[in-house]
């Protein structure tokens, strides 16, 4: 009798220690953009979203979008090592000067910079801006594109980001 | 707390409580065998034994997670989809747009479009970009014109600047002098973010010229904590008419956020005016909730201040007001007025920038000190639901007195409208509008009058005049072959009576932005001008009148913008903008432009409807850039009288480094 009070409470207090999956501000702030499943996941796996407002929301995307901006100058990076065709090279360093130079070095940091200061308009611009950076490097490639996971992604998170950034306005 | 019962919000169709034991397909974690032989005898511990399955199940569910609905892709291309569509497939999300169905403009323009391939922006198309004779700081981005002044024999010009690169951050004041509003000097910056209260922006203020010759500057620091707070300063050496050096009050912030008002929505204090009791008075934008507001402050030294009870005004619906600005206008004389100016023959203009879509909006009414509320003429033209000062990109404006020449002076923010990486690659982004007079508009009652300075003047050369040209129906006339991307324009038309006359009632109510341009036709428009159009008008961008008459019978006259093919680019807006434009009877038709490289002002009726417009050519550039006069009209003939010049290009350099 002990044992099963002991294993119930031991339960209970397990269950109020499991942060539900979806917490109710990402799940609303979720639904309200272009893809919900991307979103609560990227949201989830970073531990600030559990006490994060929306712009801490946004802010959390955008420091994935650049870790993932990262991971994609990186694959880069490898594949203008190993790619020999002169056309996917071009193309490849295209694609460094749009999510080095614009990406990373402008585009994100404004947008982090305006989510924190409470200018979210600003923000916007930026996110919006990635996106575009990185369907234009997408399409930069007249064959098939050796890196359209990672635009893909980065365009995505953006296309989130976005939403969610219009939500503080 | 737990849920007793989480098998029960999983719609299962059985019911654990009922079946006697755990069934087969949930998975426990423990095994929960309650120990032999009690079971007959203990049925509370039964009841235990099955509570503790049921957490289990809820552990468990917890666990795996619940996946959220599936969002349907690749629906909603809710714009432009263009005809020639590519053979790239629409591999990314198209997001789903709001939209104006929901009362949201559609601002992220370019993301929302269908296919935008890059365009390949060489550098010859990049700088040509660059105005002739608009205010822009030699490099990097602006913003917003702050604390602008006439003070020792010079006008002041400062500015929201990023010293470190072509978009928007690390935000400081930038500073210019000039004589003449048109030729300036680029100075030192004025301040920095150099104190706790202004690390994270040194953003939008305002200057106050007192009496005794001071100068005050209030402007909104964005603290170490992203608090928006408001900061005094002056000018180090009032004897120093370039006002170069600039120092802040050692007790700031001098404003904090107050009650009921979130830390990020109060900034932009206005200029100061003189209040009852021989006190100032000056107002904060704000909101509560969705409704706009404006706070407004009493203060006598600038550093301690009073919140007066209620606001200045407050609108619903409008959202956070940047950059509110209020100002006298004479009824009756057409010079600009003191802001501290009030009495008989005097009405009080109120203008908001609205943060939900980032436009202009003004209205006139009566300011009354006593009560220190605004009210407007008309509720139903109130701030931010009537009147705009400028229906193109214009934003964040500001006005001053001008008292050496006795004018209430406007200056705007003018973004860009092309892509930020061309912004990055070219090394600058936005400039400021030709600083403007505003004027009560006594014709209509109901208008204020932007113009251009009159020192813009001081550019023209080389005029050329067209006297009554006669455009039939459906026709282009060539007016200009040379290098017209720096011009100044006026122009007046005459629609033939006959085909006034004639016009049919239209059971549909234009809108620019509805409407297809300068391609779409109707019995008395669109006609106009088609600026920076290359010989075969692939790029063009039209600048027209359109009249119909609407469903109440009456004769309405809209003045537009159509960018929609000012570029063969397709990563650049390409809008269609404009309003209506109130006529006067006996008046004509008349507009004036001015065009400088990649912006174009527009005033219409003399200021009555202005647009002003970003455009990015790839072909319509340096000598290969046209003026034409058009008439698309079904049926009426346009007499057309014109007077173009030539500009020069304005001297904005640094002030020369020897003086310092």
């Amino acid at each position: 009798m002990r044992s099963s009070v002991f294993l119930l409470c031991v339960m209970g207090i397990s269950l109020t220690q499991i942060e539900f999956p979806t917490s109710d501000l990402v799940k609303q702030t979720c639904k309200r953009t272009p893809n919900y499943d991307l979103c609560v996941k990227t949201l989830l796996s970073d531990p600030r979203s559990s006490h994060a407002d929306v712009a801490g929301l946004a802010m959390v995307m955008v420091d994935t979008i650049k870790a993932k901006t990262i991971a994609t100058l990186h694959r880069i990076s490898e594949l203008l090592g190993t790619t020999r065709d002169p056309k996917t090279k071009a193309a490849l360093r295209g694609c460094v000067e749009l999510y080095d130079n614009a990406v990373l070095k402008a585009d994100l940091p404004s947008a982090m910079e305006a989510l924190k200061t409470g200018v979210p308009k600003f923000a916007e611009q930026g996110t919006n801006d990635a996106a575009n950076e990185a369907d234009s490097c997408e399409r930069a490639f007249s064959g098939v594109s050796p890196i359209t996971s990672f635009n893909r992604n980065v365009s995505d998170l953006c296309r989130v980001a976005s939403a969610i950034i219009r939500l503080l306005l | 707390m737990a849920d007793p019962n989480p098998a029960r919000t999983f719609n299962d169709p059985e019911d654990p409580i009922i079946a006697a034991t755990v069934p087969d397909h949930y998975s426990p974690l423990l095994d929960v065998d309650p120990p032999a032989g009690e079971n007959s005898r203990r049925p509370l511990k039964g009841f235990l034994v099955i509570l503790s399955g049921l957490l289990l199940v809820g552990l468990l569910m917890a666990l795996i997670g619940k996946s959220g609905p599936s969002v349907s892709q690749k629906t909603d291309l809710t714009l432009n989809a263009p005809a020639e569509s590519t053979n790239i497939s629409a591999q990314f999300l198209e997001p789903v747009s709001r939209g104006p169905s929901a009362g949201v403009s559609e601002k992220s323009f370019r993301l929302h479009s269908g296919v935008r391939a890059p365009f390949p922006w060489s550098n010859t198309m990049l700088s040509w970009q660059r105005t002739g004779y608009h205010f822009q700081p030699e490099k990097n981005w602006m913003n917003d014109p702050n604390g602008p002044m006439f003070y020792g024999g010079w006008y002041h010009f400062f500015y929201q600047y990023n010293p470190d690169a072509a978009v928007w951050g690390n935000i400081v004041w930038g500073h210019a002098v000039s004589k003449d509003l048109i030729e300036w000097l680029h100075l030192p910056l004025a301040m920095v973010a150099d104190h706790w209260y202004d690390t994270n922006g040194v953003w939008t203020g305002s200057a106050t010229l007192l009496s005794d010759g001071q100068v005050i500057m209030l402007y909104t620091g964005a603290t170490n904590e992203s608090v928006q707070v408001q900061n005094l300063a002056y000018p180090a050496d009032l004897s120093d008419p370039l006002l170069v050096d600039w120092v802040k009050y050692p007790g700031n912030p001098v404003l904090v956020p107050p009650p009921g008002i979130d830390d990020r929505d109060f900034r932009d204090p206005t200029t100061a005016w003189y209040g009852p009791d021989g006190k100032w008075r000056i107002a904060i934008g704000s909101k509560v909730n969705k409704t706009g507001i404006s706070l407004v402050y009493d203060t006598e030294d600038f550093k301690k201040y009073e919140l007066i009870e209620g606001v200045l005004h407050a609108v619903p619906g409008t959202g956070m007001w940047e950059c509110v600005d209020l100002f006298p206008v004479s009824l009756k004389e057409d010079n600009g007025l003191d802001t501290s100016f009030n009495g008989p023959g005097v009405k009080h203009v109120l203008k908001a920038s609205l943060d939900d879509d980032k436009n202009d909006y003004y209205a006139i009414g009566t300011y009354s000190l006593e009560s220190g509320n605004w009210t407007p003429d008309n509720p139903n033209l109130d701030v931010g639901i009537g009147l705009r000062y400028d229906y193109g990109k214009f934003y964040a404006s500001k006005t001053f007195y001008d008292q050496n020449k006795q004018r209430r002076i406007l200056w705007g923010w003018i973004g860009e409208t092309d892509g930020e990486s061309a912004d990055i690659k070219k090394g600058w982004a936005s400039v400021q509008s030709i600083p403007r007079t505003v004027v009560f508009d006594k014709k209509t009652g109901t208008n204020i009058l932007q113009w251009p300075v009159e020192e813009i003047k001081s550019l023209r050369k080389s005029c050329k005049k067209f006297d009554k040209l006669e455009v039939g129906p459906g026709s282009v006339v060539t007016l200009e072959l040379e290098k017209a991307t720096q011009m100044d324009i006026t122009a007046e038309f005459e629609i033939d009576k006959e085909a006034l006359k004639r016009i049919g009632e239209s059971d549909m109510e234009y809108s620019c932005s509805t409407s297809g341009g300068s391609a779409q036709r109707g019995e008395l428009g669109p006609f106009g001008l088609l600026l920076l159009a290359d010989e075969g008008r692939c790029e063009q961008t039209p600048v027209y009148f359109y009249v119909a008459k609407g469903t109440d019978g009456q004769l309405k006259t809209f003045f537009c913008t159509d960018e929609s093919r000012s570029s063969l680019a397709n990563d650049v807006d390409k809008r269609i903008f404009g309003s209506t434009v109130p006529v006067i009877k006996g008046e004509k038709l008349s507009m004036r432009i001015l065009v400088d490289h990649s912006i174009i002002e527009s005033f219409a009726q003399g200021g009555r409807t202005c647009i002003t417009s970003r455009v990015y050519p790839t072909k319509a550039i340096y000598g290969a850039a046209h003026l034409y006069l058009f008439n698309n009209a079904t049926s009426a003939n346009i007499t057309a009288s014109i007077q173009t010049w030539a500009m020069k290009s304005a001297y904005i350099r640094p002030y020369s480094s020897h003086a310092f």
